[in-house]
């Protein structure tokens, strides 16, 4: 059987990628709490995340040797709060210029879809247009290894790093939307906003929030996603589909549902490279996303992020 | 500031900003934005900051920010009149309406004559560049916007992978006429493989939509999104049926007609396929015309307008829904066929995703739900760009950024489109005042025992 061969080999890049996605799954699921609007542009928060990464990142490193220790922790550090900050404010602006307008205007929903697509456009092919269209690679903020074998598949330095980065991010949105009164805010309206607003919640302060919370997930993500692989005016598509079909998968609009999902797609993603050639690894994420919405559209958690945070 | 909207009453903040300084800064940043989009290099991998530093160093920059702050005053002063002065009138443009329906139907009937005139005489007068232009791009993409127009227009779904349809047929058109590594059954003149396309998309939209139309409606805009990556997947690796990257191993042959003794073959010259193209375009938009005001045109209406209403009035929404989605995927398809047999080569790369949102950008900015607009809208934004790219004036890969941006400011400024249809124009405003919907985005009612 094919699967049980590479299994682990398989599992170990899986779980990396899925706690990617997972991150990006977590912007659309916000948005989708409290808005019910699927934002198409989130994929751009992403890219500019690693544009953001790719640039602080040239700018520390330079044509030097390749960083260590300290260095690398802080250069680190430092490219995922910058790309974070810029994820965040692409889709602060995002919000304010694009959706906020069409708020006031009580605009029908496919407005809002067609917005969005035209947003994601413009900001990637800017981008493309600014930076190049040619790949470009985050140099190496530390020297990637092996660190230890888990039934003969190697687990890697930056495999690692991207995982607890990811892992310690989710953590503390869960922290934040469960236990703060910011949270709570988000909670209230996803739940029900004009309720909320007759209780004194500021609807669209917390709109904009949740946007900025989401993009700095993003955008971060960006970053260890161009680390991991490289950055591209393009990255966000495929990645940014992916994701969604994950917060889908774990039932749009609930916080955990969208780690989870995101999790979990990666993994199928990656195991079933195992099982057939890798040009087909793509559909993968597209047959999962139909095969939910044909027979369980609510989620493996279910659906509203209220409820289930 | 703007932060109150909805909220009951809530005190002002005493450190706000003058309004009118946070809109000089808008304009300023919308100026300096131009100013990139308008540069004519394009950036590098090697020196990722060369455009923004040619951009902002160039006297050009300072043109684009005086012209902002002009445009700010003006603005203002207007503003600032206009706060005195009394409400629009709205009834003015009612009492029209009904005065001269008579005078209306007639003029109607003589501009389509005169449209109709031109689009035969006028090309004859033009270069070869411009029938190039006119059959590659403004009478493919009219005939794909017209058939997008159904799905988004009249039936309120979102569908972003209506080029995978294209595809579709462009390729069944391929493989039909034996310029595919597979051989087919018996080879066809692209005449006879029109009707199977259609079949053919029909087929496949159907499947496609029957499983997520009965969900809410923007997890469609995703699975068609998904759909097209599929389908552009599979051209690329199934290399022994379609080819792969290269596209088709022969060339596609062009139309012809041998019927009853008459002989006549398309070539390469672009007069004849004009004339081809228009037909099935007069055809095309015949039939639609015909379909709006059917009953299933009312349906759509129908079900845009307040989907729990018109299922409670016994229209089958996931029915018709499915109808309009695979119409729409069937023009497509017939649009495939002729860019096919036209180009007489394709290959994967020639159906980006792009091209989806590109063919929805034109049916949004001529109008959505009209005809007449969306062929407008069509051949302004596919006629504008082929000048602009032949006078140096834009580079070909800056074109989907400015599709982007006309998306966006069409929706926000203008949703209805260039020239609207007044039905959808209604609905624009009822749904402003929050009385009606104007897409068939919620969930289906009859889906939702599930």
């Amino acid at each position: 059987m094919c699967l049980s061969q590479h299994f682990w080999q398989f599992l170990i890049p899986g779980i990396t990628l899925g706690c990617l996605y997972a991150l990006i799954a977590i912007g659309y699921t916000l948005v989708y709490g409290v808005l019910q609007l699927i934002n198409f542009a989130h994929s751009e928060v992403f890219m500019t995340g690693g544009f953001a990464g790719l640039f602080v990142c040239q700018a520390l490193v330079g044509t030097g040797k390749v960083p260590h220790g300290a260095q690398s922790v802080s250069y680190m550090l430092a490219g995922i709060c910058c790309s974070a900050v810029f994820g965040a404010i692409v889709a602060f602006l995002l919000e304010r210029v694009a959706y906020r307008p069409l708020r006031r205007r009580n605009a029908p929903r496919l407005i809002y879809l067609i917005t969005a697509i035209g947003a994601s456009l413009f900001l990637f092919n800017l981008a493309g247009k600014l930076f190049g269209r040619d790949k470009a690679n985050i140099p190496d903020l530390y020297t990637d290894g092996v660190v230890f074998t888990v039934f003969g598949a190697q687990v890697r330095v930056q495999q690692l790093i991207i995982v607890g980065a990811a892992v310690a991010m989710m953590l503390a949105l869960d922290t934040v939307v469960n236990r703060t009164k910011l949270g709570a805010g988000i909670r209230a309206v996803a739940q029900d906003s004009q309720t909320a607003s007759l209780m004194g919640v500021n609807i669209n302060r917390v709109i904009s929030q949740t946007f900025v919370i989401g993009g700095l997930l993003g955008g971060a993500a960006g970053f260890l996603f161009g680390t991991y692989l490289n950055v591209h005016y393009q990255m966000g598509f495929l990645p940014g589909i992916k994701a969604f079909a994950a917060a889908v998968l774990g039932g749009i609009g609930n916080i955990r549902g969208a780690m989870l999902g995101g999790l979990l797609l990666g993994i199928v993603e990656s195991v079933s490279q195992s099982c057939m050639s890798s040009q087909w690894i793509d559909v993968v994420a597209f047959v999962v996303l139909i095969l939910v919405l044909m027979f369980r559209p609510t989620g493996i958690l279910g659906q509203r992020l209220g409820r289930a945070a | 500031m703007s932060q109150i909207g909805e909220l009951p009453a809530r005190v002002r903040r005493s450190r706000s900003v003058d309004p009118r300084l946070v809109r000089l800064f808008g304009w300023l940043v919308l100026g300096a934005l131009l100013r990139l989009m308008t540069v004519t290099t394009e950036g590098t991998s090697t020196d990722h900051l060369l455009v923004i530093d040619e951009a902002f160093k160039s006297p050009a920059l300072i043109a684009w920010l005086v012209a902002a702050v002009a445009v700010w005053a003006v603005t203002e002063l207007w503003r600032a009149r206009r706060i005195g002065a009394a409400v629009t009138v709205h009834t003015a443009g009612v009492r029209k309406q009904w005065s001269t329906i008579a005078d209306r139907d007639l003029s109607r009937k003589l501009s389509l004559l005169a449209v109709v005139a031109a689009a035969i005489v006028i090309p004859q007068f033009l270069s070869e560049f411009y029938q190039r232009v006119l059959v590659d791009q403004v009478a493919v993409f009219v005939l794909l916007a017209v058939g997008l127009n159904v799905v988004v227009g009249w039936a309120g779904l979102l569908d972003l992978g209506y080029i995978a349809f294209f595809a579709i047929g462009a390729y069944t058109c391929a493989y039909f006429t034996g310029s595919l590594p597979v051989t087919p059954p018996f080879v066809l003149n692209p005449f006879v493989i029109l009707p199977i396309a259609v079949i053919v998309c029909l087929a496949a939209g159907l499947l496609l939509g029957a499983p997520t139309l009965r969900l809410r409606g923007d997890y469609l805009a995703i699975v068609t999104l998904g759909f097209h990556e599929i389908v552009v997947l599979f051209l690329v690796n199934k290399n022994n049926w379609t080819g792969g990257n290269q596209g088709v191993s022969k060339t596609v042959p062009h139309f012809s007609i041998n019927l009853f003794g008459i002989h006549y073959q398309w070539t390469l010259a672009s007069l004849p396929y004009w004339y081809l193209f228009i037909g099935m375009l007069a055809i095309v938009v015949f039939l639609f015309a015909r379909l709006e005001h059917s009953k299933v045109g009312r349906s759509w209406t129908a079900i845009r307008e307040d989907e729990v209403a018109a299922a409670a009035n016994g229209v089958p929404t996931v029915r018709y829904k499915l109808m309009a989605f695979a119409i729409g995927a069937s023009t497509s398809g017939l649009a495939g066929v002729l860019y096919a047999s036209r180009l007489g080569y394709i290959n994967p790369a020639s159906f980006p995703i792009v091209l989806s949102i590109s063919v929805l950008s034109y049916v949004i900015f001529g109008g959505m739900g009209a005809i007449v607009g969306v062929i407008v809208g069509a051949s302004l934004l596919t006629f504008l760009p082929a000048v602009l790219q032949e006078q140096n004036l834009v580079r070909q890969e800056d074109i989907p950024m400015w599709v982007g941006a006309v998306l966006v400011v069409m929706m926000l400024f203008r949703p209805q489109g260039l020239i609207p249809s007044r039905r959808r124009r209604r609905e624009l405003r009822l749904a402003s005042e929050g009385i009606a919907d104007a897409d068939a985005m919620s969930e289906a009612p009859e889906g939702r025992q599930r």
